[in-house]
């Protein structure tokens, strides 16, 4: 598999009045047209990893990388407007809450057809034909109603599919989403896997899946990155993953409860500190 | 002999009807779940429950009492709430102490100072914790101080809504242990709210399944854990809760 991204070494540092604090301390990967799951709790460093990758860490952030090469383009040293042309056109975001990612007072066709324009360079009749057809793409029964609406009258489920829909417009070769289905339910949550699933496997774009939840990424993704304090502490394929050899990952799996888990207490994690450095 | 009981709940909202026609009853000492998706009436019925919401038909029997719409100190003495936002629901500006007193004041309580010291301990935090304000704390720590504050009072019910949503894992199971050591020591009924149906199995007993403002099915958490559950969208609802399954996600269908 030819790799698609490439990142070595890559470290976050937020210089704060207190001092520096490292988000993201030295994180190397590889991947190619595939779905790599990044797993981690809060603070572990793997949302700021997907953000560094399209350089959207904010100020006081420093971002530094040995190599961040996507695609034979060196992301570290382009220029503000290569970057903008790779955003959105070659690596979609999609991120956790549709309410807050959807500009509130444009009606969802609009915005859609907008990314359509700005990254297709079709015309407006093109434009509205496409979302249309990306709308239908993420499963929306009736598209040409959802066009008219404005991000207030739709509801969770079907504001994150909008988002995806409006991501994968100009077809992107990779998708970073952050916790894509975390405000959604079970049932949605499902679908909207499948979507992203289906487009995968039929446009052979690759897939970042940034999440908290070990089973999803454990039963979606083909490998998984395990990420603590800011480290990568363990990497293997995703049907491994309950076979996971570092401390952490154990942990984080047994204090999971299960629907067919034995009732009584969960077993609580302990910290080893030697985690953040070995 | 029923410590809580709900009959013919109904809730409106202008014209939503949230709530339409739930009937329950929770044994004392009791664990029982209230799950289903978004939208489904389960936290509007937590929050009647609560007085919370105070527009709602039906009857609600707490304690073998009949309640009103409006709640007084003695409601207050018997059932507490526990909020799924720990950042949210403590004062920013009060300490953990004063957060803890004043729930003291409020129910005149003897002996302030030792409570907080006795309450905190039975949460897991040292005196230490005090003095702190909730910023200088961590999420799951603040979710102790809620639980404490709740606590303190020495209620007979804990109504809980989504208390380990916003939490990471590592420190859902601590709050998990918690409740279930808190509640076999002080003998307490808990009726949790929450979508996830592990937690359910962890932690309750019992559980009613809910849907667009109906209870769908009720059965116990050893059913659940069996799959017997009888009704399609109980069962739809429990497979979309294990793994991802591609060819399962074409089969779900929306329940109206």
């Amino acid at each position: 598999m030819s790799d698609l991204l490439t990142v070595e070494d890559l470290r976050v540092r937020f210089h704060l009045d207190k001092g520096p604090v490292d988000a993201v301390r030295g994180v190397s990967f590889k991947m190619g047209r595939e779905k790599l799951g990044i797993v981690g709790e809060s603070g572990s460093g793997k949302s700021q990893t997907g953000r560094a990758i399209l350089r959207l860490v904010p100020s006081p952030g420093e971002v530094t990388a040995k190599t961040l090469n996507f695609d034979g383009v060196d992301l570290s040293k382009a220029s503000a407007s290569q970057m903008r042309d790779i955003r959105g056109r070659r690596i979609g975001m999609v991120m956790q809450d549709p309410k807050f990612s959807l500009n509130p007072v444009m009606t969802v066709g609009a915005q859609i057809a907008e990314a359509c324009r700005i990254h297709g360079g079709v015309s407006r009749a093109q434009a509205k034909k496409r979302t249309l057809d990306m709308l239908a793409a993420v499963r929306i029964r009736d598209p040409e109603a959802v066009y008219q609406r404005y991000p207030h009258q739709v509801s969770g489920g079907m504001g994150q599919r909008i988002m995806i829909a409006m991501m994968l417009a100009p077809n992107p070769d990779l998708l970073i989403a952050d916790e894509p289905t975390s405000a959604l339910d079970v049932t949605v949550q499902m679908q909207v896997l499948a979507i992203l699933d289906d487009l995968v496997s039929q446009r052979g774009m690759g897939l970042i899946l940034i999440s908290h939840d070990l089973n999803l990424v454990a039963s979606f993704c083909d490998r998984v990155l395990v990420m603590y304090g800011g480290r990568i502490v363990e990497e293997c394929r995703a049907r491994d993953l309950h076979q996971a050899k570092h401390p952490y990952t154990q942990g984080l799996l047994a204090a999971l409860p299960r629907l067919d888990g034995p009732a009584g207490d969960l077993a609580v994690l302990t910290r080893d500190p030697a985690w953040l450095t070995a | 002999m029923s410590i809580l009981k709900v009959s013919d709940l109904h809730v409106r909202f202008g014209n939503f009807h949230a709530v339409k026609g739930v009937n329950f009853a929770v044994k004392e000492g009791e664990s029982f779940g209230i799950v289903g998706e978004s939208g489904c009436g389960k936290t509007t019925v937590l929050r009647s429950l609560s007085g919370l919401i105070s527009d709602w038909t039906g009857t609600i029997e707490v304690a073998g009492k009949a309640q009103s719409r409006k709640r007084g100190v003695a409601f207050a003495k018997l059932a507490q709430m526990v909020f799924q936002d720990p950042y949210g629901s403590l004062h920013p500006r009060h300490t953990v102490d004063r957060v803890l007193a004043e729930a003291c004041a409020i129910h005149k309580l003897d002996d302030a100072e030792n409570r907080i010291d006795r309450v905190l301990k039975a949460v897991g935090l040292g005196p230490n914790f005090r003095f702190r304000f909730p910023h200088q704390i961590s999420g799951g720590q603040r979710q102790r101080v809620a639980i404490a504050r709740a606590l303190i009072v020495e209620p007979r019910i804990l109504l809980l809504d989504e208390p380990t949503s916003a939490l990471d894992v590592s420190v859902q199971a601590e709050i998990l242990n918690l409740l279930r050591r808190l509640r076999a020591e002080r003998g307490l009924t808990l009726i949790l709210v929450t979508h996830n149906l592990a937690v359910v199995s962890n932690l309750c007993d019992r559980l009613v399944v809910m849907n667009a403002g109906r209870i769908v099915e009720e059965l116990s958490v050893d059913a659940l854990r069996r799959g017997e559950a009888k009704e399609p969208y109980s069962q739809q609802l429990i497979g979309a809760s294990g793994d991802y399954d591609r060819q399962a996600a074409d089969k779900l269908i929306m329940y109206e």
